[in-house]
C-alpha cells in the first residue's frame, strides 16, 4: 500500500516512538535509576538529619531534617536530568544508531520533544520517590503543591535541555561527566541546598547570589516551607531564564547540525 | 518517465576542504534496481546520507517522489527506507521492539501484521524476542533491513549490503530485493561486489573522486565497454606471429601454443572468418577455440584506472 502523499503536521508516532525507547530504557535500568538515589538520600537523612541535624538549630523555623527536604530533591533532579537526557542522546551518537533518528521525518522540536520530555519524565519519577523517601524519616509540609509541582517540572525540563546539549556536544563518557561533577554539583551544594545562604557571612552571601542554583533551590524551597533566600519572582524569572538561553542553544544546535550532522 | 530521485548538480565539500562530490547529476526511476559501483572512498555512502538526510549538501538539489529533501523532508523521507554499511543497533533492545520503533520513529501507525511479514520473509521471526546483541552478524544485518522496511518505504537505499555476510545470506539478500523490486519498491544499492551489480542491476553508475563517471543500463554498457576475446589452442607451437597476421593484432601466449585476439562483437565485421583462412592458409593449424566476454569488473577497473591516470576535468 502507498503511503499517503503529505504527512501530518506532527509526527506523533515518531515522537511515541521515541520516548517510550528512552522510557523502555529507564525501565531497563530501575535498579540504578531509582534505588541508588533512594539509598543516598536516605543516607543524607542518617548522616545530615538524624546525626549532625539534631545539634542543630532550627533554619527559618524548620527542623534542619526537614530544611534539606528541598534541596536534597533539587540536587537529585539537577544531576540525574543531565545524566538521563546527556546519556540520552550521546548513546546512539555514540554507537551510530542515531543516523535513523537523522534519516526519519522528524523535526528538530519533536526530537528534542521525545528526548526531553523522556529525561525529565524520569527526574520528576524520582523527584516524587525522593520526596516519599523523605517522609520516611522527617515531616513534611507542601505549603504551595502546585507551584512545588511547577517548580519541579521547570527544574527538570531545563536541566534535561542543558543534559541534551552537554549529551551533542561530548565526544566521549568523561565529557558527559565533566560537567556535572565540576560544575553542577559544587554549585548545588554551594548553592544552599543544605543551609540558608543568610546563615554565611556577608560577603560569602554575596558571593552565592552569583550562583544560579541559589535560585533554583530557593523557589523550591519557598513552594515548602513559604520561606526563601531570594524572592520566589526572582527565582522564577531565573529559572525561566535558563530554560530558554538552553532552548536557544538547542535551536542553534539543530540549524547549524552542531556535532549531529556533517 | 518521471523519476522517483531526481539529483541535480550535487556538491558535497567539507570544512576540511575535501570536495566528496563533485556536480552530480542522476535520475533514477520507479521500480528499478540501481547500482552505484566505486572504489572506496569515492563518494558512495556520501551520496547516499544526503539523499537520506544524514549529511547536509552543500549545493544542488535532491527530490524524493517529488519532494525537495529539505524544504519537503518529512514527505521525502516518509519515502524511503536506509540500510547503512555499518552494523548499528540498540544492543539492549528485542528484535520486536526495535523494528516496531523504526516503523513509529517514521510517522506511521503501528501494525504488527506487517512488521510479523517483515520479520518473516527475512527469516527473524523466531528471534523476535531476541535482545540484538544475542544475534550473530547476519541476523543483525536482516534486522537492520527489517527496521529499513518497517514503515513501507517505497525507496529502499541498501550501502554494501553485503559486505561481510556469508554466502547462503548474500543469496537470501538478493532474493528478497528482487522480491522487494517487484512489490514497485525502488531499490538503490552501493557495493564494490561486481557481480553484485552484474547479478542484480537495472542500471549502474559508477563514481570514482567524487565524480559520477558513467551512468547506464547495464547490459548496455557491458556492451559498449565490454570486449570479446577469442583464444586459439595451436596444434604446434610457433616461435613469434608470422607478419601475414599483423593485421590482427594478435598475442601469443603460452609458450607460443596459444593466440589470442580481442575483438569488437558489435563491429559489422569482426575479423574472426578472415583470420582463420589466412592461418589455414599459412598452415598454422588450431585443435580448439574459445571466445570470452569480459565481465563487469574488467570494465570497471578499466574505467577507474583509465579515470585516475588522466589528467584532472578531462573528459572521455
Amino acid at each position: 500500500m502507498k503511503a499517503a502523499s503529505s504527512f501530518p503536521a506532527f509526527n506523533r508516532f515518531g515522537v511515541w516512538a521515541l520516548y517510550r525507547f528512552e522510557m523502555a530504557r529507564f525501565a531497563r535500568t530501575l535498579w540504578q535509576s531509582l534505588v541508588t538515589p533512594v539509598i543516598t538520600t536516605s543516607l543524607y537523612f542518617v548522616v545530615f538529619g538524624a546525626a549532625i541535624g539534631s545539634r542543630m538549630s532550627e533554619v527559618d523555623g524548620v527542623p534542619y531534617g526537614t530544611f534539606i527536604v528541598p534541596g536534597l530533591i533539587m540536587l537529585s533532579l539537577f544531576t540525574e536530568s543531565i545524566s538521563n537526557a546527556s546519556f540520552g542522546i550521546y548513546f546512539p551518537k555514540w554507537t551510530g544508531t542515531i543516523y535513523e533518528i537523522l534519516s526519519a521525518p522528524m523535526s528538530s522540536f519533536e526530537i528534542v520533544l521525545a528526548y526531553v520530555g523522556a529525561a525529565a519524565t524520569k527526574s520528576i519519577i524520582l523527584g516524587m520517590v525522593i520526596l516519599a523517601t523523605a517522609t520516611l524519616f522527617v515531616t513534611v509540609h507542601v505549603q504551595h503543591p502546585l507551584w512545588m509541582l511547577a517548580f519541579l517540572v521547570l527544574t527538570a525540563t531545563t536541566f534535561s535541555l542543558f543534559g541534551f546539549i552537554i549529551g551533542v556536544w561530548a565526544n566521549g563518557f568523561e565529557q558527559l561527566q565533566i560537567i556535572p561533577m565540576l560544575i553542577v554539583t559544587p554549585l548545588t551544594f554551594l548553592g544552599g541546598a543544605f543551609y540558608s545562604i543568610d546563615m554565611l557571612p556577608g560577603v560569602w552571601r554575596t558571593i552565592s547570589l552569583f550562583n544560579p542554583m541559589v535560585y533554583l533551590i530557593s523557589g523550591f524551597r519557598w513552594s515548602f516551607y513559604g520561606s526563601s533566600d531570594v524572592g520566589v519572582e526572582i527565582s522564577l524569572i531565573m529559572t525561566l531564564g535558563f530554560f530558554l538561553i538552553c532552548l536557544a542553544v538547542v535551536w542553534w544546535i539543530f540549524r547549524t547540525g552542531y556535532r549531529l550532522k556533517n | 518517465m518521471k523519476p522517483i530521485i531526481s539529483i541535480s548538480n550535487l556538491t558535497k565539500s567539507y570544512a576540511s576542504g575535501l570536495q566528496a562530490l563533485k556536480q552530480i547529476n542522476l535520475d533514477i526511476y520507479k521500480g528499478e534496481i540501481f547500482a552505484l559501483l566505486g572504489p572506496n572512498g569515492a563518494g558512495k555512502t556520501t551520496l547516499i546520507s544526503i539523499v537520506c538526510g544524514i549529511v547536509t549538501p552543500s549545493e544542488g538539489c535532491v527530490t524524493a517522489d517529488g519532494h525537495d529533501i529539505l524544504s519537503d523532508y518529512r514527505p521525502a523521507r516518509a519515502k524511503i527506507g536506509l540500510v547503512p554499511q555499518e552494523l548499528t543497533t540498540d544492543a539492549f533492545e528485542t528484535v520486536w521492539a526495535t523494528v516496531n520503533f523504526s516503523r513509529g520513529l517514521f510517522g506511521r501507525a503501528p501494525n504488527p501484521a506487517h512488521i510479523e511479514k517483515i520479520l518473516r520473509d527475512l527469516s527473524l521471526w523466531d528471534k523476535r524476542k531476541d535482545r540484538i546483541m544475542t544475534l550473530s552478524g547476519g541476523m543483525k544485518r536482516r534486522v537492520m533491513i527489517a527496521k529499513a522496511l518497517a514503515h513501507e518505504p517505497d525507496i529502499l537505499f541498501l550501502d554494501e549490503p553485503t559486505a561481510g555476510v556469508d554466502v547462503e545470506l548474500r543469496r537470501d539478500m538478493w532474493n528478497l530485493v528482487r522480491e522487494l523490486r517487484e512489490s514497485g519498491v525502488t531499490i538503490i544499492l552501493t557495493t564494490h561486489y561486481i557481480d553484485e551489480a552484474e547479478e542484480m542491476a537495472d542500471r549502474i553508475g559508477v563514481i570514482s573522486h567524487g565524480e559520477l563517471i558513467v551512468v547506464e543500463e547495464k547490459t548496455k554498457l557491458m556492451k559498449k565497454l565490454g570486449k570479446k576475446q577469442l583464444t586459439l589452442h595451436l596444434q604446434d607451437p610457433i616461435p613469434a606471429i608470422p607478419t601475414e597476421l599483423s593485421d590482427w593484432r594478435l598475442e601469443l601466449k603460452a609458450e607460443g601454443t596459444e593466440l589470442e585476439y580481442c575483438f569488437d562483437a558489435n563491429a559489422d565485421s569482426t575479423g574472426i572468418p578472415s583470420l582463420l583462412k589466412r592461418m589455414s592458409d599459412l598452415g598454422i593449424g588450431f585443435k580448439d577455440l574459445n571466445t570470452s566476454q569480459s565481465s563487469l569488473e574488467d570494465i570497471f577497473v578499466s574505467l577507474v584506472s583509465d579515470r585516475q591516470t588522466r589528467p584532472q576535468g578531462a573528459r572521455r
